[in-house]
Order: structure tokens, then C-alpha cells, then sequence
């Protein structure tokens, strides 16, 4: 069994900035981690190869540096990495990323059959969750998103039943074989490497190919050619007028600062005290 | 699976990676282990580049480190409540290229020198703890990581693994770090636009100006304020012994020594407007001379903060941890080429080096200057107020003749230090300085 991972090296959303007089995203200084989502996806496609053996490769469209996200997937317990990379996919949009991506995994199937592919759920950075389903419509697989669980998967009948978290309750599934998978999160728990992988990642020379390794032909449809996509604006939420007050505690009991808090809040917001008496009376 | 490597390294700081680096660049097969998510994650330093330390491992670092700013102007400020008396040094002399003192922003340097390192072809893996040394009788030959199989094996360890060096502790190469011999410091990244800092601080683009406070601000205690510019943001931090910490009668908290000095008139002007970035916390060995332990034994060399290797005085750590991490690497190089094994014997030529380069020279210059400071704690209160009050005096202008003014001020010292007293704190300065 063949499966795929697409993965994206993203920025920590947790530590970035937004320029306070620019309005831009500040990304220096920021660390590129393996977007959080897509671990779920690698853990269960690993999950599935302890039981099932074959062969996991994971794959990554992006700058050079994301050779270090490709390196710890490898740590983690994938056979093979390959990272994707091509000046010309610079400004790619989902569209454009899908075409590129859908083409390396068609590439990939060249050297092994391809029996799943997995994605995360979406990435942190773009938050669209288009490129899976993207990947699945040019390569003709059958989609499965939000998927929680996979409940079996019958590799004689080439079929795969995942239970899919849907609106209002879960959907039991069952399709056929190639498929591709978009994980859900909180499905499962990243395993902590053993020593010996840290090395051999340390060590793997990920495989990287330009457009022309991944077996694109047409240029129109990959980077900032192929992406109708157009960033109108990007913004900065306002910060809220008020900010957190402090209060010098010393030489006050716990209960006169409570008292003093209370009473501040009462002043702003005076139809709360009313509520709160009357509901005390009741 | 148990490997061998020639060397482990144990941390991913500037100590480790000179290390890792040095070893890796002369063809020595190098693992380094590193505990935080990435190098640099979790290092924490002021932070001022000392150029030439750096420049004897990669010599043109310039082209592609990420520096913040060279430093054309040091400040010297001693401040009481209100005010503050200084010296300011600006020479355009700092201004002609190559530079000698830079600002860095640690996450981003230690990044960029481990992947020096992994270019001279060390392998280093990160989020790995290093829990104990691997002893086969009393050689140290390999160590213990928190991950399944955690066996890897080395001729020689060197222990990189910063201030608190549990492995040193744990294999008993030296005892408990003593809150006497440390000092807590916190600091704040306050980002700022560039255009600001320039304006506020009188400097052209990439050029940078460094504050060094003392007096009022670290109340009572042994320590010091500092204020750096970097490109977008400035650094502002304060430190004192820890041990100063414990017994400090106002139970003064570290960040409130922080919120006070950024509330100091004199500081914040300098800092309105900051938006922060970062709060960091870092303990630093300044017990000096007499603190640094049995540097080398068998199959093991000590290097960095881990070996208490910092020059409290002149405020110099990274490039002391960056010399002692490369002259470890050059004498475990020089023992595999001899051939002739690992023990002490072969690793003493580390404390040679040490002895015989300005890290020892300068320690033992400065052996008894924490002891001066600690005890005699009128540097950091009465002498700091006395100076700003005579300062005042003297330069405001109010009807009394100056020969009254000087009279008052000599009195004024008089009153808070006997005669005695100032003679002998003078001797004391005197003699440590020597």
C-alpha cells in the first residue's frame, strides 16, 4: 500500500504580528512549523501502515526552508519526502497549489501506485480547506473531509469506510479505493519519535523536484499565472478602546479589592447590578 | 540501534554551535541534541554580538547572519529616583566596517548559526532532552536522550546544555548552582518602527546605541539595567544576583525592578509607545573566577554558561561561550588525531587553551569583583543618589555661590560614608579592578 501525505510548512500563527503602522503580516523571526492540521492526516496514515505495511510519502509544495518540515515528517516515521519547489509556483492560490500538488502525487503514482492521499483538514495560515478537495477532483479520487475516524479499510475489495463529522452528527461512509482523506483534528495523537529516526531525519536527503520533476506541463496554470485568486486587503482587527485596568493591591485585604473591582464594574454597567439584585431576591 | 559519533554535543547555543560547528568543519563526525523546539527557541541573552569571537569560527559571518545593528555609542547611566548621571561614548570610529559589537535578536541568530552548523555536516536534532551521561567506569562515552532508544555513543561529550547544567550536576562535576553565583535577569523585546528609534536615539539606519544603568534602579541590589536598540524593537532589561533576590527586605520581584526602571523618567521617554513582543528570563553564572568548575575529565569538556564562563563586569557571556565552545572542539580534534584515546590527559590541552586565552585572563583579572559588589551594597544606593544630588546641585542655577554648593555636597558624602568608609570603598574598587 502506497499513501500520500501533503503537508504545508506554514508560520506559527500563535507568534505572529500584524505591522502596527504598515498593516502587514510580519513573518521574520516567526518559526515555519508543520501545519498543525496535517499531523493528523500523517499520524493516521502511519496508523495505517503499522497495520497494513506499505509505504508512506509525504509531499510538500514550497520555499527550500520547508525541507525542515519535510525532515521532521520523516522523523516522525514517513519513508519518503519530497518537497516541491519552483520559483515559478511563487504566489500560487489554491487553484494553482492543487494543480502543482495533484501533479507530483500523478508523479509519485508513476513510481508507486497511489492508494490514498491525505491532507490535513485545512492550514493555519489559509484556513480554506480547498486544496484537498482540489487535489481529489484533478486526480478523480474519491473525497472524503472531516474525517474522524477510519473505520475499516478492506484492501482486497479496495474499500474504506471513515466515519465523517457532519452538521448535527457523524456520517458513516464507505467508498472505494484510491481516496483521498482530509483529517480531521483532535483525531488522533502525533507519536514521539524514537532516537533513532531523529538521526535518519537529520541524515534524509528529501528528493526535490521543479516543475518539471513534478510532471507539470502546463505553466499557465501553476503560481501567480495560474491563481484568479486577488488579495483585496488585508487588515488588523481594531484593538478594543478599553483596555485591562491594574490595581495596586498592597495593604488591602483580598475582600476590599473584590469589593472595589465590583463596585468599578457596577459604575460602567449599572442595569448589571440592577439584574443581579433582582435576581437575588428571587 | 546504538551509533557512534566522534563527538556529541550537547545544546544548541552559541557555546554548542561553535562547538558542533568547529568539530563538524575539520571532518569530525558530530551529533548536537538539542532540547527546545528549534535552536534558539529557548536561548535567552541580552543580546550584544561580540564580533570577534564569532569571526575566528566564521569569519564572514557578516554576510548573512542576522545582525540588528552595530553599536557606534555606549551610554553609561547612574540613576537615582529621578534622575540619572552619565557618560555617553559616540566615535564615528565605529562606524568603519568590519564592526566590532552588534545587536542580535537571539531566535534569529541561533537559527542562522545552526544552519552554519548543519552545513560543515553535524547533524543536529532538536526537542530531544539529554537526561544523563553514558559512563563505562569513570569514561564518559556517550548519553541517555528522554526518546525510545535513547543510547547514543561518542569519544567525547561536550556539555553545552547552559546555566543550570543539570548533566554536569547529575555526573557530579560540580555541585548545585549557588543562588550567590547567579544572577536573575528579565528582559523585554518592545517593538517600535524603525523610523522612531532612529529619531529618539540620534542614529542612522543599522547604526545602534547601548545603555548600560546602575544605581537606584536594581534597589539596593547587585545588578544592572540595560537598554538596547534593535532594528524594529528595543531591548530593555535588568538584572541582579539571585541571591540578592532572596533576601531583599521589599521582597522586590524581578518584574517589578523591570516596571519601575520602564517608568523611570529618564528611561520612558525612550520606550513610549513600544508595543511587546517578547518577556524572557535567564539565569546568568557571574560567580567569576572562583566559580568555574573541573572544566575537562574523561571523555567529557565543559563549555559555555555551563561552565560558569562569563565576564560579569564587562558584560560579556556569548563570546566567552563561543571561544570556550571552539577550543573544546579543537582539543577533542587534535586527540582523535593523536590517537592516543580520550581521557583527561588528552582532553587537558581544553584547560590550557582556556588558561592561556583571554576567558580565564579576564575572570582572574576580575576574581574578586562579585565579592566587592555584594557585600558593599552603598555602590548601587548611597554612591548612585550622592553623584545625581551633587550633580544637581552644581548645575542648578539658584543664588548660592558654588564654594557653599561643594561644601554641601562634601558634606553630604561625609554624613552617609565616614571618611573611612569612602577610602576603603575606593581601595576595595581599586583592587578588584586591578
Amino acid at each position: 500500500m502506497h499513501i500520500v501525505v501533503c503537508i504545508k510548512q506554514v508560520p506559527d500563527s500563535a507568534q505572529i504580528r500584524v505591522h502596527p503602522v504598515t498593516n502587514t503580516i510580519m513573518r521574520q523571526g516567526v518559526p515555519a512549523i508543520v501545519n498543525p492540521y496535517d499531523l493528523f492526516a500523517l499520524e493516521e496514515a502511519l496508523r495505517l501502515k503499522d497495520k497494513f505495511g506499505g509505504k508512506v510519502t509525504v509531499i510538500c509544495m514550497g520555499p527550500p526552508q520547508a525541507e525542515d518540515a519535510l525532515k521532521k515528517c520523516i522523523s516522525f516515521g514517513a519513508d519518503d519526502a519530497v518537497l516541491v519547489t519552483d520559483r515559478s509556483f511563487a504566489g500560487a492560490d489554491t487553484l494553482a497549489t492543487s494543480y502543482a500538488l495533484a501533479a507530483a502525487v500523478r508523479q509519485l503514482g508513476r513510481e508507486q501506485k497511489v492508494d490514498i492521499v491525505f491532507t490535513g483538514k485545512q492550514t493555519i495560515d489559509g484556513d480554506t480547506a480547498q486544496v484537498g478537495p482540489g487535489i481529489a477532483k484533478r486526480l478523480g479520487l474519491q473525497l472524503l473531509t472531516y474525517v474522524s475516524r477510519i473505520a475499516d479499510l478492506d484492501l482486497e475489495h479496495d474499500s474504506i469506510t471513515v466515519e465523517r463529522r457532519a452538521e448535527g452528527g457523524v456520517q458513516v461512509l464507505k467508498t472505494a479505493v484510491p481516496c483521498l482523506i482530509t483529517m480531521l483534528e483532535g483525531t488522533n495523537e502525533m507519536r514521539f519519535a524514537p532516537l533513532e529516526n531523529m538521526i535518519h531525519a537529520a541524515r534524509y536527503p528529501v528528493r526535490k523536484w521543479n516543475k518539471e520533476a513534478a510532471g507539470i506541463e502546463d505553466v499557465t496554470k501553476i503560481g501567480l499565472k495560474g491563481s484568479p485568486t486577488v488579495v483585496s486587503k488585508v487588515f488588523g482587527p481594531t484593538p478594543r478602546a478599553e483596555k485591562a485596568l491594574m490595581q495596586s493591591v498592597e495593604d488591602a485585604t483580598p475582600r476590599d479589592v473584590a469589593l472595589n473591582v465590583i463596585q468599578k464594574i457596577f459604575t460602567q454597567h449599572p442595569t448589571l447590578e440592577r439584574d443581579i439584585l433582582a435576581k437575588a431576591a428571587v | 540501534m546504538s551509533e557512534k559519533f566522534d563527538v556529541i554535543v550537547v545544546g544548541a547555543g552559541p557555546s554548542g554551535n561553535a562547538a558542533a560547528y568547529t568539530a563538524a568543519k575539520a571532518g569530525l563526525s558530530v551529533l548536537q541534541i538539542e532540547r527546545g523546539e528549534y535552536p534558539g527557541s529557548k536561548n535567552v541573552q541580552g543580546a550584544i554580538l561580540y564580533a570577534n569571537a564569532l569571526e575566528q569560527i566564521i569569519p564572514d559571518f557578516r554576510e548573512d547572519a542576522p545582525l540588528e545593528r552595530h553599536i557606534i555609542e555606549q551610554r553609561m547611566w547612574v540613576l537615582d529616583e529621578e534622575s540619572f548621571v552619565g557618560t555617553h561614548f559616540r566615535s564615528d570610529d565605529y562606524n568603519k566596517p568590519p564592526y566590532n559589537r552588534y545587536t542580535i535578536i537571539r531566535a534569529q541568530f541561533d537559527k542562522w548559526f545552526s544552519s552554519k552548523v548543519k552545513e560543515a555536516g553535524a547533524l543536529v536534532i532538536c526537542e530531544t532532552t539529554v537526561e544523563s551521561l553514558i559512563l563505562d567506569g569513570d569514561q564518559v562515552v556517550g548519553v541517555r536522550c528522554d526518546r525510545q532508544g535513547g543510547e547514543v555513543f561518542a569519544d567525547v561529550v561536550i556539555l553545552a546544555d547552559g546555566v543550570n547544567s543539570t548533566l554536569a550536576r547529575k555526573a557530579g562535576f560540580h555541585g548545585e548552582i549557588q543562588a550567590g553565583n547567579v544572577a536573575l535577569a528579565v528582559k523585554e523585546i518592545l517593538f517600535m518602527p524603525q523610523e522612531t528609534i532612529e529619531a529618539r536615539f540620534n542614529i542612522k539606519e543599522e547604526e545602534g546605541v547601548v545603555i548600560e544603568m546602575f544605581g537606584k534602579i536594581t534597589d539596593g541590589m547587585m545588578g544592572t539595567g540595560f537598554l538596547y536598540t534593535n532594528k524594529d524593537s528595543i531591548t530593555l532589561g535588568v538584572g541582579c544576583m539571585l541571591s540578592d533576590f532572596k533576601e531583599n527586605p521589599n521582597r522586590t520581584s524581578p518584574y517589578t525592578l523591570l516596571e519601575k526602571m520602564k517608568a523611570h523618567p529618564s528611561v520612558a521617554p525612550l520606550i513610549a509607545g513600544g508595543e511587546m513582543k517578547e518577556y524572557c528570563a535567564h539565569l546568568i553564572p557571574e560567580g567569576g573566577f572562583y566559580a568555574v568548575p573541573k572544566v575537562h575529565g574523561n571523555g567529557w569538556m565543559i563549555v559555555g554558561d555551563s561552565g560558569g564562563f562569563v565576564n560579569a563586569v564587562h558584560r560579556e557571556g556569548s563570546n566567552l561561550a563561543m571561544t570556550t565552545g571552539r577550543l573544546a572542539a579543537e582539543t577533542a580534534i587534535a586527540a582523535k588525531a593523536a590517537g592516543k584515546g580520550f581521557k583527561a590527559k588528552q582532553l587537558a590541552s581544553y584547560k590550557q587553551a582556556l588558561d592561556e586565552s583571554f576567558v580565564m585572563k579576564d575572570l582572574h583579572k576580575y576574581r574578586d569583583m562579585p565579592q566587592v559588589f555584594h557585600q558593599n551594597n552603598q555602590f548601587f544606593t548611597t554612591y548612585p543618589e550622592l553623584l545625581n544630588r551633587a550633580a544637581r546641585s552644581m548645575i542648578t542655577v539658584d543664588g548660592i555661590d558654588k564654594k557653599t554648593k561643594e561644601k554641601e555636597i562634601f558634606s553630604n558624602f561625609r554624613k552617609s560614608r565616614s571618611l573611612t568608609g569612602l577610602a576603603g570603598d575606593a581601595l576595595k574598587l581599586w583592587r578588584a579592578f586591578r
